[in-house]
């Protein structure tokens, strides 16, 4: 497991590793990065079969599940579930720990194959920033990250069935720009902050290592 | 490089981010996030919620050779998709919808030029080029149109719009933007809805030009 530390901020390569059960009951400020994170720097960085076969087990049941919630058919989306797996694997030297969280990145995947498959259209994305693969992750900055995405989850837990609902139809595709609220309760100030920092660091290095 | 002043409304950020905008608007909100950090990080905490919403929305069991096939399946070549790169001032989607080449513009009278990158259904999306100090003639629209600055500058009713710009503009707006004394403006439009001139011989030659 990786460990957070003041006096380096170098990610040591995970041990082996098969599936792991999620940590929830966390009662104070983690010092681990999440297993997911984890295996997915070995895939990213390594290449690690091992690492992306845990992925699979912990991402495959819930994006079959996600992608099925907006009536798709079992077969159908296991096949989007595979291209988006698999895609996973090819693009992983887009994934960025300091900007995303693992399932932040596969949700944005997943509903763009999502897309793809069922509107036979391509969605716009934004250029890619690129990172520099040379350079090494900076530990706090993934644990900051991991901790604003977990308060993130505590919040939306918290919402009134109602609330949550609305959310979820809106992440899913389901509501049109006019029907999202921007008062939806669920606090992203922060995490965008955290983000920000993180791109502007970014910035600061692309321009360094001009 | 001067700060951008006029961003990305948070819902459509949202709705980019979950891909229920419709695609002329998503083409304008791509590009305002390729030249702008704020909406990069706005649009980058919509995933995260996206990502925790996946995270909570239950599991499906899987059919038993799905996880093997996959596995079997990562060395399998594929076709890379081309990727494009900002060129001039046409960031990176912009220079997908042109397919890599430059904008084909065509005389809309008095300077003004277009090119149309998209038009259907869902609305339609183009680029537009005024000349220093002209004026666009005074329309209003039936739906939602979103203008972002790429060269230039334009001002109108809702204010002063520069390089990385996003103006909003709702069915209320009636409004007359006219390009800067600068470099010609050059911006990307979108709606959802054909625009209305008001005066006549705009109108007349609206099913000609399509705008």
């Amino acid at each position: 497991m990786l460990i957070a530390s003041t006096h380096t901020n170098t990610i040591e390569r995970p041990p082996a590793m098969g599936p792991q059960k999620d940590r929830l009951q966390v009662t104070q400020p983690s010092t681990e990065v999440s297993p997911q994170t984890t295996w997915m720097l070995a895939v990213r960085d390594g290449r690690d079969r091992a690492a992306f076969a845990a992925l699979f087990d912990h991402f495959a049941p819930r994006l079959k599940g996600f992608i099925m919630r907006s009536g798709t058919g079992s077969a159908q989306a296991e096949e989007i579930v595979q291209d988006v797996m698999l895609t996973v694997w090819r693009k992983a030297g887009q994934f960025d720990p300091t900007r995303a969280q693992v399932s932040a990145w596969i949700y944005q995947i997943a509903r763009h194959k999502q897309i793809d498959t069922f509107r036979k259209d391509h969605r716009p994305m934004p250029e890619e920033l690129s990172r520099e693969p040379d350079l090494e992750p900076d530990a706090s900055q993934i644990l900051a990250m991991e901790q604003e995405a977990s308060r993130l989850k505590k919040a939306l837990s918290m919402l009134k069935p109602k609330q949550r609902e609305m959310i979820e139809q809106a992440y899913l595709g389901e509501l049109s720009h006019q029907e999202i609220s921007t008062q939806t309760g669920l606090p992203l100030g922060t995490i965008k902050s955290r983000i920000r920092l993180g791109l502007e660091k970014l910035r600061h290095d692309l321009k360094e290592l001009r | 490089m001067t700060a951008i002043n006029h961003h990305t409304p948070d819902a459509l950020l949202a709705a980019y981010a979950a891909g229920s905008l419709p695609q002329p608007f998503a083409l304008v909100v791509a590009a305002h996030i390729s030249m702008c950090l704020d909406c990069r990080a706005a649009f980058d905490a919509h995933q995260a919620a996206g990502g925790v919403v996946l995270d909570n929305v239950g599991a499906a069991v899987l059919t038993g050779s799905l996880k093997s096939d996959t596995l079997a399946l990562l060395d399998a070549p594929v076709k890379e998709k081309p990727s494009f790169a900002r060129s001039g001032v046409y960031p990176g989607p912009i220079m997908e919808a042109l397919k890599g080449k430059p904008p084909r513009w065509k005389s809309l009278g008095m300077g003004v030029r277009q090119s149309i990158l998209q038009a259907n259904d869902e609305g339609s999306v183009r680029l537009l080029y005024i000349p220093p100090n002209q004026a666009v003639p005074d329309h209003s629209h039936g739906g939602l149109e979103l203008t972002l600055v790429l060269q230039g500058s334009f001002s109108d009713s809702g204010g002063s719009f520069g390089v990385g710009d996003l103006e909003v503009a709702d069915q209320e707006v009636e409004h007359t933007p006219t390009a800067g004394s600068g470099a010609p403006c050059i911006c990307i439009a979108a709606t959802d809805a054909p625009l209305r001139f008001s005066t006549l011989i705009p109108r007349l030659l609206q099913p000609l030009f399509r705008i």
